[in-house]
């Protein structure tokens, strides 16, 4: 079973290094065809997997010692169970649809191979992070999915747009790892172990204790520093900033990387690390702020985009924001199984929109599409459920989770649930309401495609497949089979995975052992499961409880909007003006960003340098050092004389102070 | 008392060492000239057959004694041999190309690194200070001859007289200093002056006076400060083959030296020799570090970064002694094995580089000759930068973990102080070793000559830079093989 677990990550990692190496020497078939089925095999490996967990059969243990250091191991290790094999099987399987989908998205690509390395590359680095059993693994892949994603960002790297968004996402996630970093550290310096089962064990004694300098309860220290980090990766408020301009990627790994599987591993950390945040409310109740934060004020931002990749983006905020939600409300399993239908019905979504986009020919400004519809019917189909699951809609695979939410949040007692539950219900309107402007906008409505863009210069952008459109009185085209059968696939979990495997997930015992919940303080899930009485119960419920109403007041909003009043929207911006700025800045979060943290770091990198470095290393220690160790090399030198009686004196003199010790001694 | 034969099986290794020394000296006098060819195999084959020798007689018992206990056989005299066999095997090689190319392949060069090989041998295997003695001047003559075999070359010859010159006043040094501990003791026997349990109140005075000689010799015979004025000038004025030899055997050969002496010999007398080795050997360390940083001369440079290696080994020896704990002076002595063994093999690779790079009128031993060498052949820049970094203890390089091994005997033994000052050293020492580095990646060679060395020297070469860097992966064996020699032998 070893052997199969180490196949998993290891396959995709094979068919990276061949596709990087040698890609462009084995060209464009062999390399997808080598890493699909690198990919394929974790899959199928997964799937395995899947059944002997579900057997019983988990396993923790390590797989290579790398080295012990002061009685700290350091170790790669396999810890394999109910949420590994979640995580493993949601990330093969999207993983696997987003590659094969990028045969058609990046056909015409020069950077066809890279691509493909790199994307497999992720697949390795997340499973690895996933699959890890100890914090320094789990600390590999969360930089090793970084690295990707920085490179994927900028994968067109000779677009400024893209240079400065990777940079940006590096630089934000440095901040989140520099908590999370902080938080392994606690964990070495107090559990006096990396490994996962043995500081689990110890969680009830660190509770106990406070950190040493400052006097905080340790616990709440490691949870907010480890959760600091999970705000880095999953792209919570205030350190949200790099996930909308990371959607000047590809389409595929927007998918993949920034919807699907690598934001998601902020949320899969904390769940992996229940049995810390069960024990301090502190930490539980900043999770929770921080996720409704996200949940409703992200979502909002989605209602003024016109890019349809950021719309999507914006959700995907809003929807990360929806798991920190359950996470805070110690519904671990329900951000979870939230995390699996969300990936889903997100990669399907951003496929639909990367779908659109080739139909556009690269032009990504919904204001210049609607009633694609007749033109793209696959795709109008398949994006239509990945809205109604977004959304929420009763029987979807997105309602069994955010409903799960919803009523896991009502039920929370910590400081902040309030302020949360009023954050998620307003965020069902907002949801629903962006979702579907961004349906009828595209789909919908008047045809206002192929008109000539003046704004557009053409020959200034060259080789540059980006923002290119329709020509005047071209018509749109469905995409290869390539596209649209990951689409379907797709479609298939969206709609149907959430109801199959509520009970289990939620209720079943499917977590037993490793999600950990104390539910004499933290009821939420208990009330949850005490709510249920099976999937399609549930959805009958939905169909008369106020989420929905709520949602379908969105949608109709929307479609007054968007298709009976068209002119509304503008005008209602021109009224609310000081409204509409705020919005379209982001809450002005660049803006600050830029002026204090890039500006001061500039200007203390400045004086640093002046002063620190040129100063007093340079000039002092460095320099200072080299000649005073010059001088004495040279006086050191002229003590060789060349002259035998010098050095027999020397030897003699030598004696002599051997001689001293004698008398010392 | 019955006469009881000496076991001579034991001494087996030794007997064929001194056998193909004789025949390659009656060769010199007698053999034709078309013979020539044959004195490389003979001297080849016998270090070939001592070793295997050495492999089969000991080991098994741990320890071994004849001759009425005045040999002694163990672990540490399998390991150190065996690794003399290697760097006396190694430096043939490396030499065997320069010597033919200036006609100094003779048989006599052959049968004298087979005599300082002999003398090398019985350094450890004797456990009797007048064997020792014996060992050390057997090894020293034949090392002086070496220097000045090339007599007609005025540097070669200064530098042979002024080895035998110093070299002969350290033995005197020594056999003084045996003569004061016998006339404190009464016996030159090793096991029996270690087992003389109190000295009088008047020889212990004696005594001390005898030790300090000794370690003035032994220091010399290592070239430590500031006993090592002789090890720049020989270093630069011998023919670079034998640089080589003096560089790495005879370092093994002077580690089993002070070991069999100071830690077999005189262990309770540690306060005395403890603090006197610590001088030498932090002095050792700051100015061989310093003091390369001037040399424009690479061999020149190379001796004074041996004296640092020396006082490491030196620091290892002394730190050994923590008031009887065992387990801690098993860890720093076999830390000290290690790093012997590790420095000579660091020794064979750095002036390996520099006969690779030597032809007939280029003595490639200036820094300006490695300049460009990536240029010419980046696989030996390669191969040169690992020597350089191991050289540097930088990490993952077997001689980081060499230096680490001691360093942390060093800490172990509460000396925190000398172990900072070591590391700071180190690292002003990293100045010139990269420095070497530098001129070979990113400066413009002085000349465009090819690489000419024989293809047996590009290979072993290889495979010794290469053994720096995968030991350097994987150090745990070379390191319990130094261990268990220790363990098996204390």
């Amino acid at each position: 079973m070893k052997l199969l677990y180490t196949v998993v990550p290891f396959a995709p990692l094979v068919g990276a290094i061949v596709a990087g190496l040698w890609g462009n020497r084995l060209g464009r078939t062999a390399t997808h065809r080598i890493t699909i089925l690198g990919v394929l095999i974790a899959f199928l490996a997964s799937v395995a997997i899947f059944f002997d967990v579900h057997n019983g059969n988990t396993f923790n243990g390590p797989l290579y010692t790398w080295g012990t250091s002061d009685g700290l191991t350091f170790e790669v290790g396999f810890l394999i169970d109910s949420l590994t094999v979640t995580m493993m099987l949601v990330v093969t399987f999207v993983s696997l649809m987003v590659h094969i989908y990028t045969i058609g998205y990046m056909a015409d690509d020069p950077g066809y191979c890279r691509f493909f390395s790199y994307i497999s590359l992720f697949t390795f680095s997340m499973l690895m992070l996933v699959m890890s059993n100890n914090f320094l693994q789990l600390f590999f892949g969360w930089e090793a999915v970084g690295l990707v994603s920085y490179l994927l960002i900028g994968f067109w790297y000779t677009r400024p747009t893209a240079i400065y968004a990777n940079l940006k996402a590096f630089l934000v996630n440095r901040v989140g790892d520099f908590g999370f970093l902080l938080g392994i550290g606690l964990i070495a310096a107090y559990a006096g172990t990396l490994d996962y089962a043995e500081t689990f064990a110890q969680a009830e004694k660190l509770a106990t204790m406070n950190e040493a300098v400052t006097g905080w309860p340790l616990i709440t220290a490691i949870c907010i520093a480890l959760f600091i980090g999970a705000m880095g990766k999953s792209a919570q408020v205030p350190l949200h900033v790099w996930l909308p301009d990371s959607m000047e990627g590809p389409t595929p790994i927007s998918a993949l990387i920034h919807a699907a599987t690598m934001v998601t591993a902020g949320i899969f950390m904390v769940a992996r690390m229940s049995p810390l945040f069960e024990l301090s409310d502190t930490a539980l109740s900043f999770v929770l702020v921080i996720g409704a934060t996200t949940a409703f004020f992200m979502g909002i931002l989605g209602i003024v985009q016109s890019d349809i990749k950021r719309v999507v983006a914006y959700s995907t905020l809003s929807q990360l924001g929806y798991m920190t939600v359950a996470l805070g409300a110690s519904a671990y399993s329900v951000a979870i199984f939230h995390l699996m239908t969300h990936a889903f019905f997100k990669a399907l979504l951003f496929l639909s929109a990367g779908s659109v986009i080739i139909a556009m020919h690269h032009d990504q400004d919904m204001r210049n599409m609607g009633g694609l519809w007749k033109y793209l019917p696959v795709t109008w189909l398949t994006a239509l459920i990945g809205a109604l699951a977004l959304i929420g809609t009763p029987f979807t695979s997105g309602f069994y989770s955010k409903d799960s939410i919803l009523i896991a949040v009502a039920h929370a007692q910590i400081p902040g649930a309030t302020y949360a539950y009023f954050c998620v219900m307003a965020g069902v309107f907002v949801t629903a309401f962006y979702t579907f402007r961004m349906i009828f906008l595209v789909f919908h409505g008047k045809e206002r495609f192929g008109q000539a863009h003046a704004h557009h210069d053409h020959a200034a952008h060259g080789s540059d497949d980006h923002h290119h459109g329709l020509a005047p009185g071209e018509k749109p085209h469905e995409s290869p089979k390539v596209v649209t059968v990951p689409l379907v696939l797709l479609a298939i979990p969206s709609l149907l995975i959430g109801a199959f495997t509520i009970d289990a997930m939620l209720f079943g015992g499917w977590f037993a052992n490793v999600i950990f919940v104390d539910e004499a303080r933290h009821g939420s899930i208990a009330a949850l499961r005490e709510e249920f009485h099976g999937a399609l119960a549930m959805g009958l419920h939905g169909l008369t409880s106020l989420p929905f109403f709520i949602a379908l007041a969105g949608v109709a909003l929307a479609a007054f909007f968007y298709l009976v009043r068209p002119d509304l929207p503008d005008r209602i911006a021109a009224r609310v003006r000081w409204l509409y700025t705020i919005l379209v800045n982001h809450y002005y979060f660049d803006r600050f960003n830029e002026i204090v943290f890039a500006g001061g770091a500039r200007r203390l990198g400045r004086w640093l340098w002046q002063i620190g470095d040129r100063t007093v290393i340079d000039g002092a220690m460095v320099n200072g050092s080299a000649q005073i160790v010059g001088e004495v090399a040279e006086a050191g030198a002229a003590l060789q004389s060349g002259r035998l009686y010098h050095y027999a004196f020397s030897m003699i003199l030598g004696i002599a102070v051997l001689l001293l010790f004698l008398y010392l001694v | 008392m019955a006469l009881e034969l000496p076991n001579f099986a034991l001494l087996a290794p030794q007997i064929v060492i001194a056998l193909a020394a004789l025949v390659l000296m009656t060769a010199g006098a007698f053999a034709r000239e078309r013979w020539r060819q044959w004195n490389y195999v003979v001297a080849q084959l016998a270090v070939i057959v001592a070793t295997l020798l050495t492999v089969f007689t000991s080991g098994d018992p741990r320890v071994q004694t004849t001759f009425g206990g005045i040999f002694l056989v163990d672990w540490i005299t399998l390991v150190v041999q065996l690794f003399i066999y290697l760097s006396v095997f190694a430096a043939l090689i490396y030499g065997r190309f320069y010597l033919i190319e200036r006609g100094l392949e003779r048989a006599e060069y052959y049968a004298l690194v087979l005599l300082s090989l002999l003398g090398m041998q019985i350094l450890t295997v004797a456990n009797h200070l007048l064997l020792f003695y014996l060992g050390l001047e057997l090894m020293s003559l034949a090392l002086y001859a070496l220097v000045a075999f090339d007599r007609n070359h005025a540097l070669r010859a200064e530098a042979g007289m002024k080895y035998f010159v110093l070299g002969a006043l350290a033995s005197g040094l020594i056999l003084y200093g045996l003569s004061l501990i016998y006339g404190a003791t009464a016996t030159l026997s090793l096991p029996e002056i270690s087992s003389v349990a109190a000295l009088r109140p008047g020889d212990e005075r004696v005594f001390g006076f005898g030790l300090a000689f000794l370690v003035a010799g032994i220091a010399f015979k290592f070239g430590a400060v500031p006993f090592h004025m002789w090890v720049a000038d020989v270093y630069h004025g011998a023919p670079t083959p034998v640089t080589l030899l003096l560089a790495s055997a005879p370092k093994l050969a002077a580690f089993a030296l002070a070991f069999r002496l100071l830690v077999f010999g005189f262990f309770e007398y540690a306060h005395y020799w403890q603090p006197m080795l610590m001088v030498v050997a932090v002095a050792s360390i700051v100015l061989g570090n310093l003091a390369a940083i001037a040399q424009k001369n690479l061999k020149r440079m190379l001796a004074y970064s041996g004296i640092s290696h020396v006082g490491f080994i030196l620091l290892g020896l002394a730190v050994g002694v923590v008031e009887g704990n065992h387990q801690l002076a098993l860890n720093a002595y076999s830390a000290t094995l290690f790093y012997a063994i590790v420095y000579a093999v660091m020794s064979l690779a750095s002036f390996g580089l520099i006969l690779l790079m030597a032809r007939s009128g280029f003595e490639a031993e200036w820094l300006d000759d490695v300049k460009g060498l990536n240029q010419k052949s980046p696989w030996f820049a390669a191969m040169l930068l690992i020597t350089m970094f191991s050289l540097a203890g930088v990490p993952f390089f077997v001689g980081f973990f060499a230096k680490l091994a001691v360093l942390q005997a060093v800490v172990a033994a509460g000396y925190l102080w000398v172990a900072v000052l070591a590391v700071v050293m180190s690292l002003i020492g990293a100045f010139y070793y990269l420095r070497v580095v530098k001129l070979a990646y990113f400066d413009e060679p002085t000349e465009r000559q090819p690489l000419i060395a024989s293809s047996e020297t590009r290979v072993l070469l290889s495979g010794n830079a290469l053994a720096l860097a995968l030991f350097g992966l994987m150090p745990q064996g070379l390191m319990s093989l130094a261990a268990y020699a220790m363990i098996a032998s204390l």
